[in-house]
């Protein structure tokens, strides 16, 4: 059964042409790819990626406008209803803006954009997006950003620390995270948001193949092995 | 209508700009700066019809994150 996935594109994102190349890579399909402008997204999705990049240009806030454009309503009401979301990087701004997850990403605590492969370590090995992985296992993943900085209230980070909602944590300092978290699940756990980038760890000529794992879990968890 | 929207961090939200800013105060030789905080001001100009409830839902909707930003409504006289 072949993996039918989506890659939104907003004006401004520039990684959405590496995480269209990675879901490929892993699944052997290539997956639609969806303009910001679009009110409808493909019928039968199984998995859809909010990738990295600019969108809008930053403007207002990290992916402020990209969650009010028409494409993120329909996105909204796929996650609502269980379709898998991957936000990465802008893409993971994108989801806190639409409010599909909590938190908000500010500035990074120390100010600078913060471009190199960082360790990562998987927090919950039981989620849609991390099975391949081992719990507790430390990754290398790139990062790029300048607003990383994971800000949410202590009641909130509580809650998703009891819930296993953390997903990764940096396994270095980065940017100044709230108990350095580097991506979170929602509430059903079919939504993850995450700063690193796993489809820029996908061939050995990327220096690291460690975020296939990523995609592999989605994909064994959707379609099967 | 003109309408100013001040958008503001929370307090407890860590302004690294802020920070900076003040830093910067400082090196320039201004003493007694206490802390710097960063905001944002939109000013809009709005039908006179525009409810306060419209304004309100502007903010919440967009021009403020409602998890680590405050916002206050000013209206401007003509």
């Amino acid at each position: 059964m072949a993996f039918n996935s989506a890659v939104i594109t907003f004006p401004g994102s520039n990684c959405d042409r590496d995480m269209a190349v990675a879901l490929e890579k892993v699944s052997g399909t290539a997956p639609h790819r969806v303009w910001h402008g679009d009110s409808d997204l493909p019928a039968g999705l199984d998995f859809i990626a909010v990738p990295g990049g600019f969108s809008y240009g930053d403007y207002l806030r990290c992916g402020a406008i990209a969650s009010r454009s028409p494409i993120m309503q329909a996105v909204i009401a796929a996650a609502e209803k269980g379709v898998p979301v991957l936000g990465v990087c802008n893409g993971f701004q994108v989801l806190t803006e639409s409010g599909l997850l909590p938190g908000a990403l500010l500035r990074n605590a120390g100010l600078n954009f913060v471009c190199r492969e960082v360790g990562l370590e998987v927090v919950n090995a039981q989620s849609l997006f991390t099975s391949a992985y081992e719990a507790g296992q430390v990754v290398r993943i790139p990062v790029a950003h300048h607003d990383g900085n994971y800000f949410a209230d202590e009641d909130t980070l509580n809650r998703l620390e009891g819930e296993g909602r953390v997903a990764f944590r940096y396994a270095e300092e980065v940017n100044g995270s709230a108990r350095a978290i580097a991506g979170v699940l929602n509430d059903a756990g079919n939504v993850l948001g995450m700063m690193p980038h796993p489809e820029r760890a996908i061939e050995a000529t990327h220096g690291g193949t460690d975020g296939r794992g990523l995609f592999e879990s989605a994909i064994r968890g959707l379609v099967g092995a | 209508m003109k309408v100013r929207v001040h958008v503001s961090l929370k307090p407890g939200v860590l302004d690294p700009q802020g920070r900076a800013i003040h830093h910067s105060l400082e090196g320039l030789g201004f003493s007694g700066v206490n802390d710097v905080r960063a905001g944002r001001l939109f000013e809009l100009d709005v039908a006179e019809s525009t409810t306060d409830e419209a304004l309100d839902d502007m903010c919440r909707k967009l021009l403020a994150n409602m998890v680590i930003e405050n916002y206050r409504i000013e209206k401007v006289a003509a």
